[in-house]
């Protein structure tokens, strides 16, 4: 599609994302006026406020106001990017979560990508070959993916990989405590690590990741296999498909230039799907692994009813997916030339 | 009703695997309301000398940390696991089809509102969702049924909407409204037997997502709390001791976890054929 027009539909795109946002606030601002006891209490610099201290902070966070007041400083704190502070940890939550992301994120996008790598092949593979080994290979993987809980499949890796092989580190946390941390630079180790021109630390990071992100990979492949397969054998039997095979092209560019990347375009809807799952199960395999990220920083919170890091991860992991789903869609507009004339 | 027992044996005949979902359905339902006069010991009585003792000819899931039989907590833990996914399901499927065939069958400026807040309501990731509920509204199991029915409303709205939406104008709705009854009588007399069956195929799909999602949500430590027996709780208390070669307080459990989901996906596929032959795969 010409720029002009990708361009007004980005604007669209844009636009539609506002009201989502707006509602993951006030959702987060409802939560927090439907928590159990004082807000103040939550906010506080101690767990044994001084009555004078309360006072403040209830002034401090406008609790002594109207509702609709509340949530016009509510947003304005937002803006300035203050969530509050963490009772559990003394430090402001915006500055805890931040030093955790990337952790989450180093897990995500690696299970991500391993991911993609195995179920776009083995979907187009599975489509190309009905009732093949690959096939039936396809499904398995697919059911198994569906009905087996992250949390078990990620135990089941510990004990064959860890206990029983011996191959894989004790899984906790995302480097061996005695090769140490790389240089903080992105936050991401492997990246660290390798700018840091340091292999070893390097493949002990990659050995400490390789299970947490197979476990999620494992949970993310069977969405996109199956829409993989499902698209794919819609296009297969399109119209412009046997004509590409009529005419004689060789069976590749049938299958890679004509099918797959028209069969892409409802995938790279689910790929936007699977991301937003992702984000939900990471708090399942993180806890699994005692991997440092935000996920498990929301749990230890949750035990010990430290609200405002609770909150703080709510709007973190929405305000994520909606830009997440955000770029999906703008990608979406680049691949898809038909999108830009609708509406 | 003989052309479905028809049907029934047809799809049953030629996959088998259905009817062995729902054997084990029947097994599961068993296990719910007979389980604790099932269960050989006392599931919630520890017997710490004898801990983490493996699989044996009398305790056949081996013991847990407290010398609790895993056998008889997997199956006592069927009862919750089921009746907070059903529950969760059936409150989520009354009120989604009434909110969904209403406005499907108003349409217009209601439907188009309703219609933008379910879009957001799905817009967040749900399992963080409904963490956060049940850690605002406070940490019982109550709240992990409404929470799972919540995050769940959406599907069964947006299933609702479409499938009342198709046949607004169909001749027996346009006959109905023609004798003179009210839109109420229409939508929950007429339209609502008629999208039943569709509702009903998602509801058996959504029986193991909502077992997937408590079970989670008690695997992180919301909602059911130690000792009551429950799956995710036990793969959780288990999961400390996998490192150490002790598998079977965990991997029992979140062996039946998965048989549980499996069996009902299973079943959603078979009914969906029942219902729907086109949509077979």
């Amino acid at each position: 599609m010409s720029g002009g027009r990708w361009l007004g539909y980005a604007a669209r795109r844009l636009a539609m994302a506002v009201p989502i946002l707006l509602g993951v606030v006030l959702f987060t601002f409802v939560l927090m006026r439907l928590l159990p006891g004082d807000p103040a209490v939550f906010f506080a610099s101690s767990p044994n406020p001084s009555q004078a201290e309360l006072l403040a902070l209830r002034a401090k966070l406008g609790l002594d106001r109207s509702l609709p007041e509340q949530l016009a400083i509510y947003v304005r704190d937002l803006a300035r990017g203050e969530l509050g502070q963490s009772l559990t940890t003394g430090q402001p939550v915006a500055r805890d979560l931040l030093a955790r992301l990337p952790a989450s994120i180093e897990l995500t996008v690696v299970a991500f990508l391993l991911a993609m790598a195995v179920a776009l092949p083995l979907g187009v593979a599975a489509a190309t070959r009905p009732n093949s080994w690959l096939d039936h290979l396809a499904r398995v993987v697919i059911t198994a993916g569906v009905s087996v809980p992250t949390f078990v499949t990620g135990i089941v890796l510990i004990y064959l990989f860890y206990y029983l092989l011996g191959w894989a580190p004790d899984p906790t946390g995302r480097i061996d405590v005695f090769i140490g941390q790389p240089p903080r630079v992105t936050g991401l180790l492997l990246i660290d690590s390798l700018l840091n021109r340091n292999p070893e630390r390097f493949l002990a990071a990659l050995k400490q990741l390789a299970l947490p992100a197979a476990t999620m990979a494992l949970f993310a492949i069977a969405p996109i296999a199956r829409m993989t397969r499902a698209s794919m054998l819609g296009v297969l039997s399109s119209d412009f498909v046997r004509t590409a095979r009529a005419l004689g092209l060789p069976r590749r560019q049938v299958l890679l230039t004509y099918a797959f990347r028209n069969a892409l375009i409802p995938v790279v809807t689910t790929l936007g799907m699977v991301l937003s799952y992702m984000l939900g199960a990471n708090v399942l395999v993180e806890k699994v692994f005692a991997w440092p990220g935000i996920g498990s920083y929301a749990l230890d919170a949750i035990v010990v009813s430290d609200y405002a890091p609770v909150q703080g991860f709510v709007l973190a992991v929405s305000a994520l997916f909606v830009f997440l789903n955000l770029a999906v869609d703008l990608i979406y507009g680049l691949i898809d030339p038909r999108i830009g004339f609708e509406r | 009703m003989k052309r479905f027992w028809r049907d029934a044996r047809h799809v049953i005949a030629a996959n088998p695997v259905t009817l062995a979902a729902f054997v084990l359905f029947v097994l599961l339902v068993g296990l719910a309301i007979f389980g604790p006069a099932l269960a050989p010991f006392d599931p919630i009585a520890s017997d710490v000398p004898n801990a983490l003792r493996p699989p044996s000819a009398k305790h056949w899931f081996g013991t847990d940390q407290l010398g609790r039989d895993v056998f008889s907590r997997v199956i006592v833990a069927t009862r919750i696991d089921l009746t907070i996914a059903v529950s969760a399901v059936a409150l989520s499927f009354a009120a989604g089809s009434a909110i969904g065939a209403a406005i499907g069958y108003l349409g217009g400026l209601v439907d188009r509102v309703v219609g933008q807040l379910v879009d957001v309501l799905m817009a967040f990731p749900l399992f963080v969702m409904a963490m956060a509920l049940v850690a605002a509204l406070g940490n019982t199991v109550a709240n992990i049924i409404y929470a799972t029915a919540l995050i769940n409303l959406p599907f069964y709205i947006r299933i609702a909407r479409a499938e009342v939406n198709q046949r607004r104008e169909a001749g027996y709705v346009l006959a109905a409204r023609l004798s003179g009854n009210g839109p109420w009588r229409i939508v929950l007399g007429v339209l609502l037997p008629n999208v039943m069956p569709t509702l009903v195929v998602q509801m058996s799909l959504n029986m193991g997502w909502a077992i997937l999602n408590a079970a989670g949500l008690s695997f992180i430590g919301l909602g059911v709390r130690p000792p009551t027996p429950e799956w995710g709780i036990m793969v959780a208390e288990g999961a400390s001791y996998i490192t150490g070669g002790r598998w079977w307080p965990a991997l029992f459990p979140g062996a039946a976890l998965v048989l549980a989901v499996f069996c009902f996906n299973l079943l959603g596929d078979g009914l969906r054929d029942l219902v729907d032959p086109r949509r077979r795969t």
